[in-house]
């Protein structure tokens, strides 16, 4: 019997990389195009040494012609292909929202179902060393908002990989949104081709204080937040890592809640309009009974993001806002402990611009 | 030319302070283009460009000391700020705003013809893009629209063949770039972009043309970026492109020629020249201690005017 090395050490890239890898050895009629897929720099590594194995037939580079190939892709995915599409940033996506809007996210619906869109499109959402307004944007709710679209934001390795596959098999459109800063984030990856759900959340921190449903990078901080809250401050608070975004799993959330009473969603995006706000209004609507505390939302501050590391210095919430959420949450002086520690752990060293020390940029 | 050159390689020197901390993409090899031009231009005509700004703000008189303490991402820096490298402007010389989502600013430019036009002035509106650029949908959309309404316009495409690491024939047909605006119906011209009197030259009658109510002008010059797309080093190591190409696209070096073409004709001395390096030195040096000295902002001073007073 082939027993598998319990932990295989992998990266968010390279769990990407084995997800696509893996689903276009499965199925022929997948392939894989963006500007710069093949070129040096390989999407962040996530799509290295793909052209090489599966040819220039089946990985391209493209024309920066995000609208119209977005079209051309949906023309080929309801002609039998499966693209996968990239877009560096999710900003650059923003040409092509008439083609995912009106046709990707419709053609099922429209035409009663006669036709599939299987179609997969990453989106790396930028932060860090003067992204800024226009490299920085976390759109999932604008895409959510769409009947038709699936949006999805797996935070783990492990997750990225699966999800991947499962988006790649999915016959419609997917929105698969990656934080630039987990790209770096290792955990188990296993080698088999295996599938994640694109619609279930999961606890990545048991508790029964405090329900933190978060999304993609966010997910992570309040991870750490759980983890400190536990050791000095004898508080377990619940983590959902959502993974999806359209579907939301509110069903993960009420099982959460009603040992919790207590909510907060952690979102990576600006707080209007936002994906935590649906998932608190959903709340008021069919939850109301087991709130014991009004819902909170950690997202960012309602402005773009601007270039000055000095300015951005700031903007983001993390590990620290979502700690003191949950001490505030549970009656602040009421709750005992340790918080100086607490701080103490949770204080980043280190420049605040880069998603580790061995970052200088430029992009 | 020289001015741009030195600007930018003081800025690629101290890159590695970290203290600029933003993404930077650098003209250097392709500084004829933007110093052609805007010799060919009033200051009231106005200018547009793309994510490799800093030649075209320079050019067209762009304040410098703003320019460096934006990058440093200073309160002080023209955008305040809150653009760095990418996100430059200039108003007071005609320079409108460079944003490096990729054909971005194309429409507006085309929109600054039309208000041009419409309000009866005789200012020329003009914007820089790259041969990638020239891909996106949003460029037909301006040349149709442009050719529709004669406005004048000139678009200057610098064609470096490269879109980040990958080349024009990845990417592209074989065909010029500038025979597809004439079909739009523009006037088009096409020469050495590393011959800035060749540029000057052509810039001078198209903008000439466009003034005159000849409609829109559409201009490709071919050159070179020698560093990395992206960042102040050099990329060679990663074999995207020969040595052999790289050996030949420096030698094209646009201050090299005009220098020993001034030279030779006698139009400037050896010294001259290096007077001159050694006041835009000067000129560099006060704008990076204009920039290091200005006030550190904080988070606040980037989070109002989301919306118009
Ligand atoms: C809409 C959009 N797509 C992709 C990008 C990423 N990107 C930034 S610059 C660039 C290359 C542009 O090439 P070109 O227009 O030829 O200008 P060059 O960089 O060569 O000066 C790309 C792909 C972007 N900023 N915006």
């Amino acid at each position: 019997m082939q027993t598998e090395n319990p932990i295989r050490k992998k990266t968010f890239a390279f769990a990407i990389r084995e997800g696509l890898q893996q689903a276009m050895e499965n199925d022929f009629s997948v392939i894989l195009i963006g500007e710069g897929v093949p070129d040096p720099k390989s999407i962040f590594g996530t799509t290295e040494g793909l052209q090489e194995q599966f040819g220039r037939k089946r990985v391209f580079d493209m024309p920066l012609a995000e609208n119209g190939m977005t079209g051309i892709c949906i023309g080929a995915a309801i002609s039998g292909m499966r693209p996968v599409m990239v877009h560096q940033r999710i900003d650059f996506a923003l040409l092509s929202v008439d083609q995912l809007v009106n046709n990707a996210a419709k053609w099922h619906f429209m035409f009663d179902g006669k036709a599939n869109v299987p179609f997969v499109v990453r989106m790396i959402v930028g932060r860090g060393w003067g992204q800024g307004p226009q490299h920085s944007q976390s759109l999932q709710a604008m895409f959510a908002h769409i009947p038709g679209l699936k949006v999805v934001m797996p935070t783990t390795a492990h997750d990225a990989k699966g999800m991947m596959i499962a988006a790649i098999e999915d016959n419609g459109p997917v929105i698969f949104i990656e934080h630039r800063w987990l790209h770096y984030v290792e955990d188990h990856v296993p080698e088999t081709n295996y599938r994640v759900p694109l619609d279930k959340a999961k606890i990545l921190h048991t508790g029964d204080r405090v329900t933190v449903a978060a999304f993609s990078y966010m997910a992570l901080e309040a991870h750490a937040a759980a983890k400190a809250l536990h050791s000095f401050m004898g508080i377990d608070i619940e983590v959902l890592d959502m993974r999806s975004v359209r579907p939301l799993d509110m069903d993960a959330v009420f099982t959460s809640l009603r040992k919790t009473g207590h909510l907060i969603v952690a979102d990576t995006a600006t707080r209007t309009g936002s994906i935590a706000g649906e998932v608190i209004s959903r709340v008021a609507e069919k939850g109301w009974d087991m709130l014991r505390s009004a819902p909170v939302a950690v997202a960012n501050p309602d402005h773009p993001l601007a270039t000055s590391h000095h300015m951005s210095d700031g903007y983001y919430p993390g590990e620290q806002t979502i700690a003191d959420a949950v001490i505030r949450m549970l009656g602040g002086d009421k709750v005992s402990g340790d918080y100086e520690q607490l701080c103490a752990a949770l204080r980043h060293v280190g420049p605040h611009d880069t998603p580790n020390r061995s970052f200088s940029g430029p992009f | 030319m020289l001015r741009i050159r030195l600007v930018e390689e003081a800025l690629a020197e101290r890159y590695a302070d970290q203290e600029m901390r933003c993404p930077m993409h650098l003209c250097i090899g392709q500084e004829a283009i933007a110093a052609g031009v805007a010799a060919a231009l009033r200051p009231d005509d106005v200018m547009f460009s793309n994510h490799r700004a800093h030649g075209h703000y320079l050019a067209k008189g762009g304040d410098v000391k703003a320019m460096v303490a934006e990058i440093y991402g200073r309160s002080t820096g023209c955008s305040g700020g809150r653009g760095g490298s990418m996100h430059v402007i200039d108003q007071s010389v005609g320079f409108m705003g460079a944003t490096p989502i990729v054909g971005g600013t194309v429409p507006l430019a085309v929109g600054a013809a039309w208000a041009a036009a419409l309000k009866g002035e005789d200012k020329v509106s003009v914007v820089f893009f790259g041969d990638g650029c020239f891909e996106e949908g949003v460029v037909h959309e301006s040349l149709n629209f442009a050719a529709l309404h004669k406005l004048p316009i000139l678009f200057i495409c610098e064609n470096n063949s490269f879109s980040v690491y990958t080349r024009i024939e990845e990417r592209q047909p074989r065909r010029p770039i500038h025979v597809v605006a004439q079909a739009h119906g523009w006037d088009a011209w096409h020469s050495d972009g590393n011959d800035v009197e060749a540029v000057n030259a052509i810039a001078i009658e198209a903008a000439c043309r466009a003034r005159a109510g000849n409609g829109p002008q559409f201009l490709e010059f071919d050159t070179y970026r020698w560093r990395e797309h992206c960042g102040p080093n050099f990329d060679d190591e990663l074999n995207y492109r020969s040595e052999h190409e790289i050996t030949a696209g420096k030698a094209g070096d646009p201050l090299l020629r005009s220098r020993s073409k001034l030279l030779q004709d006698g139009a400037v001395s050896d010294g001259e020249l290096d007077k001159l390096k050694e006041e835009i030195t000067d000129e560099i040096d006060s704008a990076f201690e204009f920039a290091l000295s200005s006030p550190v902002p904080t988070y606040a001073d980037g989070a109002g005017k989301v919306y118009a007073d």
